[in-house]
């Protein structure tokens, strides 16, 4: 009887101490935070990176005891394309229970959607695109960016080509303000650094064919051939410069920067293609070997691919400021609003006037053996190999 | 110089596929009036079951690519015969004598169908997928004028598929029938043909071309996607249109015709590239203006 006792009392103690970060658990209240990105499509293995990171962001938050809140990620395919982007982005903002966003890699798809989110009040932080008039295009309190603009990157490419002694470009970009914007920008800067493009043309983003503008590109003999857009349009242009015999450098910008750029073409053609990107590689990011090490633990069946780090840094702003300020969405807003020298994977996380993050350097990357490489890193920089010289 | 005789090999291999394409189109008009809308898409079946071919034949070992490319092309015509014959029997024959509006669009209809389900239940279907190059890569410059081998075979073997298909319908019993059919049908039921195998068969052949251009496709680009049929589908309709919808040869006339109007609205045109299907299509408008029937008719004289 003693013993029964003695032995029930313990079982029910030991129950109870069990049972005690449950019931904690129990006890929090349960926040959603919406993500949207690409998870379909040519640029899906970028998204899918990107949303893996978001989760990872909260798993760990999740895990964490002084944590107020349990965060729960909707997550939703905007498929890169505009009416996607807007129909996923109105259900997400007009979801009450959805506190913030962190959203889009696709410029096209963020301009056509920062209305809504500023309509239905939802504080949005921007992961992955990079056109300067998602933020500076509006007054849009609820609007930020962790990621830096296409502005810093195609001022770095210009004067990095044109100090390697190329001296044409032809300028291939998609319609949409993503490549319109590329467009834009590396010809404002290229010809201020004494580069000349020699044509221009604009393709459309679900182009199959470039035969007809790649022949007049190789009739017109440039140093290089310039692609303002995104990796399935990439693959190919490159495919087909080499069906046509054009021997000049091919130059990208962020949006070619993804495992599936060089999974689609051989490596062969991948090699020597020239990139760049508004952040380092994400191991000399500050907080990049953490961001590794947790991801590897968390056993995703996918990379993180280019953007995941910004990703995985606005989730934790986003989950920063809901922890400080509670799931309110104006509160939230006013948070991000206020956000100086805010400490992420990334570095520091300052917010200009327009939400946009002051962002550090641009790398170079340079396709090598199948990989991007920093070019600092590569036997480009070494003079070991060579890009094309004319 | 050298630069115009890219431009037309461009030309001609772009012209290849939409001929072929067209053709379809303009078989099932001729042999039973209907507008199949699904083509397209029934296109990107056939480039996906072709790619599938490729795939499970490096899976079962077979690494020989000549070895791949006749598996793939095999599976796919046959696969997409079987699949042009069931849409013709299941969806088309019981709607023959329903208004034409309902064929156009069940076969819309159906084309969605097809590309959502590919999209949606092959294996990571939504992503575009890398076909192998099977073909020769080598090339031969003349200065500015690239040739490859893979493109010279390409247009080859599509216009030995168009030629194949002239001597089918004009010199075998098969083509004798096809044609008695599309000229008129209670005729040819009295003559003893039947009328519900030539339909099956012809659906099955325009539909294992269009596989043929699938595959094409897939070698040329090296690429093949959910999405491919539906600007492909619409091409080659436009192209059947131009040329006269219902005439073998206005199919093949307007095929190159498109591809040619593309490749001048993309060069020639002062203005941007990117307006080169806006120009291409502007043409086909006007062309249908002028001549409403296409520019190669069907004797219509003979139908009624």
């Amino acid at each position: 009887m003693n013993t029964f006792l003695r032995f029930g009392a313990g079982a029910i103690v030991s129950a109870a101490l069990a049972a005690a970060p449950f019931g904690a658990a129990f006890a929090k209240e349960k926040v959603k935070i919406a993500f949207i990105g690409p998870l379909s499509g040519g640029n899906a293995s970028i998204g899918i990176g990107g949303r893996n990171s978001a989760e990872l962001a909260v798993k760990i938050r999740n895990a964490d005891p002084k944590a107020k809140y349990t965060y729960e990620l909707f997550s939703q395919d905007d498929e890169c394309k505009p009416n996607v982007g807007v129909q996923v982005a109105t259900k997400a903002a007009s979801d009450r229970k959805v506190v913030g966003a962190i959203a889009h890699y696709c410029s096209a798809v963020a301009m056509s959607t920062v209305d809504i989110y500023h309509k239905f009040g939802l504080p949005m932080i921007v992961w992955g695109a990079v056109l300067p008039d998602i933020t500076y295009g509006n007054d849009y309190p609820e609007i930020h960016r962790v990621i830096g603009t296409m502005i810093n990157q195609n001022h770095d490419a210009a004067a990095f080509m044109t100090k390697r002694g190329y001296k044409t470009w032809v300028i291939l970009h998609d319609t949409t303000d993503y490549g319109k914007g590329h467009d834009k920008y590396f010809n404002k800067f290229v010809t201020a650094n004494g580069g000349k493009v020699l044509a221009d043309f604009g393709v459309t983003s679900d182009q199959q064919d470039f035969t007809a503008e790649l022949t007049k590109a190789k009739e017109l003999n440039p140093d290089v051939i310039y692609f303002g857009g995104l990796t399935p349009l990439g693959v190919r242009i490159r495919q087909q410069m080499d069906k046509l015999g054009i021997s000049a450098q091919f130059q990208g910008t962020s949006g070619i920067i993804s495992k599936a750029f060089i999974s689609g073409l051989d490596a062969a053609l991948a090699e020597g293609t020239v990139a760049f990107l508004e952040s380092a590689p994400v191991e000399k990011l500050p907080g990049g070997q953490f961001f590794m090490d947790e991801y590897h633990k968390a056993k995703f069946d996918q990379g993180w691919d280019t953007c995941g780090p910004f990703s995985f840094s606005a989730t934790n702003l986003l989950l920063d400021a809901i922890e400080k300020v509670g799931p309110n969405r104006k509160k939230v807003t006013a948070y991000l609003g206020q956000v100086n020298n805010h400490d992420s994977i990334i570095g520091p996380i300052n917010f200009d006037d327009h939400g946009q993050n002051t962002v550090p350097a641009i790398t170079t990357y340079v396709v090598q053996d199948g990989v991007w490489l920093e070019w600092s890193d590569s036997e480009y920089a070494s003079g070991k190999r060579q890009l094309v010289t004319r | 110089m050298d630069l115009l005789g890219q431009y037309l090999v461009n030309g001609i291999m772009l012209g290849t596929i939409y001929a072929l394409v067209a053709v379809g189109f303009t078989l099932f008009f001729g042999v039973l009036d209907v507008i199949k809308f699904s083509h397209g898409d029934v296109l990107m079946v056939g480039a996906f079951a072709g790619f599938t071919a490729v795939v499970g034949a490096a899976w079962l070992g077979i690494t020989n690519p000549l070895a791949q490319l006749v598996a793939s092309v095999v599976f796919a015509v046959v696969g997409t015969a079987a699949l042009g014959a069931a849409i013709a029997k299941w969806l088309i024959l019981p709607l023959k004598n329903a208004p034409r509006l309902n064929i156009l669009l069940v076969t819309l209809m159906l084309g969605t169908a097809l590309r959502e389900v590919v999209r949606l239940f092959y294996p990571d279907g939504s992503n575009p997928k890398a076909f192998p190059a099977l073909l020769p890569t080598s090339a031969w410059n003349f200065g500015n004028f690239t040739l490859r081998a893979d493109s010279v075979l390409l247009v080859f073997a599509g216009l030995a598929v168009i030629v194949g298909l002239h001597v089918l319908i004009n010199r075998t019993r098969l083509g004798l029938a096809i044609r008695a059919v599309a000229q008129d049908e209670e005729t040819a039921r009295t003559m003893g043909i039947n009328y519900t195998l030539i339909v099956l068969v012809t659906f099955a052949l325009g539909s294992g071309i269009a596989a043929i251009a699938g595959v094409m496709n897939g070698l040329y680009y090296n690429e093949v996607n959910f999405g491919m049929g539906l600007l492909l589908g619409l091409i080659g309709f436009s192209a059947a249109i131009i040329g006269g919808l219902g005439n073998l040869y206005g199919a093949i006339l307007g095929g190159f015709l498109f591809a040619g109007l593309q490749m001048v609205g993309a060069v020639a045109l002062p203005f941007a590239s990117a307006y080169k299907d806006v120009f291409a299509f502007a043409v086909v408008i006007a062309v249908m203006a002028w001549k409403p029937t296409g520019l190669i008719p069907e004797r219509s004289s003979e139908r009624v």
